[in-house]
């Protein structure tokens, strides 16, 4: 068994899968891609690995794949051996699913306010910032009603990928000039995950302490 | 904002732009010190830097050098030339230049973050700085009046990583040296010959007094990495900082010592601080609000 991962240490969906990987406690080997400033992911070289020009892409043991939330699935229905990470059960499948397309959809919204603000991306900066805060309200009422619960995770009694994928560009939207102080559900999952055995940081993410 | 009126800001070369940021042809509009401005590449190594005016048209030309991986400009007459950082021709060494990263806060909040030891082992945490090793140990600062810049020496500080190079934790020794108010570097010692120190330089794009463009480049002794691993552990390093920056309030640099307290750490800052008030520059600075 080979993994390799094309990373980009301050990108966040490369972050999802650095923490996947973490959690399985998976070895793998990293290749470099400057995403930033040399726009790596844009060559002809990379293109030919993913023609999106996209980052992350996964290596396992020949199969190549591309996009952070489809390598989740694919990192936990091959490795966890419990299935937690990625439920099979009808009531739970299709929410975590539904969770899991919001963080590659919606949420991107956040990632967008970032690059504009850390790698001076050309894009309107107000409607990023807008979206990101909309799919904060969706996702911090959601929480919100999983506390009243008893809940804790987006969906059922452990973390999920639809966490996961979520977790990261939630957590670092400070970057992109967007604070949690309106999302207090929001930042009490932050620090739940924060605490999962095998949790590590990324820059603009602090360890919990 | 409009442009500063201040002549010693005005009066400083400042970053603006990086090679290989802007296409053969083309331009990219940017801002210094609240002035809108035009870069064009009009060739392959020759630029033209234009004000913008209020109309949108292209105004007086400012002057342009090209260095340490970046396109320098000033708005007025500079009275200082730009630093000589000779580790940068050297030609067995590692030259990066990590594009640039945007920071909301003043231009001199970032110079000091650059030249605090103390969080090191808070906020670079396994890399430049240990959580049971925090002591900042005593150090030296300098106003070399021959250059008028401000130096920090015989720096030393535990880190687990010191660079992308470094297997395991050693003493690292650091030399910081402050240029204008919008540059600074360090020297830190990688290996034992102290000529072949890393050179990571800071170039600071003030666009108005709150937002900034910083640029890295660095000149490194490394033979196993790659320049964009290099730039990737920089970069990393660069952005736990840019969190702590951008909370610090005011994001003004407040010039009156009774207003922030500073500890036996700081001497570099009180030297810059001390430094920047006695050349009397305004932009970017917090003025005393009258009680």
């Amino acid at each position: 068994m080979k993994i390799t991962l094309y990373d980009y240490s301050l990108s966040g969906s490369c972050y999802k899968v650095r923490l996947m990987l973490g959690f399985l406690g998976l070895e793998y080997e990293r290749r470099q891609v400057d995403f930033y400033p040399g726009r790596q992911h844009k060559t002809p070289g990379f293109l030919a690995i993913n023609p999106l020009g996209q980052l992350p892409v996964l290596e396992d043991n020949g199969l190549v794949l591309r996009d952070a939330q489809a390598i989740l699935c694919h990192l936990a229905n091959k490795y966890d051996g419990d299935g937690t990470w990625l439920p099979r059960d009808p009531a739970s499948f299709g929410p975590v699913m539904m969770w899991l397309m919001f963080a590659g959809g919606e949420l991107m919204a956040a990632s967008s306010a970032r690059l504009h603000d850390v790698m001076s991306y050309d894009l309107d900066i107000e409607a990023a910032r807008k979206s990101a805060r909309s799919a904060f309200r969706v996702l911090d009422d959601h929480l919100t009603h999983r506390e009243i619960d008893g809940g804790t995770w987006i969906m059922g009694d452990h973390p999920t990928v639809a966490d996961l994928a979520c977790f990261p560009y939630v957590a670092l939207s400070g970057d992109g000039g967007i604070g949690h102080e309106e999302y207090p559900a929001i930042r009490n999952w932050l620090r739940e995950f924060r605490k999962l055995p095998g949790f590590h940081a990324m820059s603009g993410i602090s360890e919990y302490v | 904002m409009t442009a500063t009126t201040d002549p010693v800001a005005r009066n400083e070369w400042i970053a603006a732009g990086w090679l290989g940021q802007i296409a053969p042809g083309a331009s990219h509009d940017t801002m210094i010190l609240g002035q809108p401005i035009r870069i064009t590449r009009t060739g392959e190594d020759s630029y033209r830097i234009s004000e913008i005016g209020e109309d949108g048209s292209e105004g007086r030309e400012l002057p342009i050098q090209t260095r340490y991986t970046c396109i320098f400009t000033t708005l007025g007459d500079p009275t200082r030339p730009l630093p000589e950082i000779h580790e940068f021709d050297e030609a067995d060494r590692v030259v990066v230049g990590c594009g640039n990263v945007g920071v909301n806060t003043s231009p001199y909040r970032l110079v000091e973050n650059f030249l605090d030891m103390a969080h090191f082992s808070f906020i670079h945490v396994d890399t430049l700085g240990a959580t049971d090793k925090t002591e900042v140990l005593a150090y030296r600062t300098e106003h070399r009046k021959d250059v008028d810049e401000i130096w920090a020496v015989d720096c030393t500080f535990f880190q687990p990583a010191a660079s992308k190079a470094v297997k395991g934790g050693q003493m690292t020794r650091y030399l910081y040296r402050v240029m204008s108010p919008f540059s600074v570097m360090l020297y830190k010692n990688i290996s034992e010959d102290s000529d072949r120190n890393d050179a990571i330089c800071v170039f600071i794009q003030p666009l108005t007094e709150t937002r900034c463009l910083a640029y890295m480049p660095m000149a490194i002794v490394d033979n196993e990495n790659t320049a964009a691993d290099i730039a990737d552990f920089q970069q990393s390093i660069f952005l736990q900082d840019r969190v702590i920056l951008e909370n610090q309030r005011p994001a003004l640099l407040p010039l009156d010592p009774t207003y922030e307290l500073p500890t036996r750490a700081d001497a570099s800052s009180i030297a810059f601080r001390r430094w920047l008030k006695a050349m009397d520059i305004r932009f970017g600075i917090y003025e005393k609000q009258a009680a």
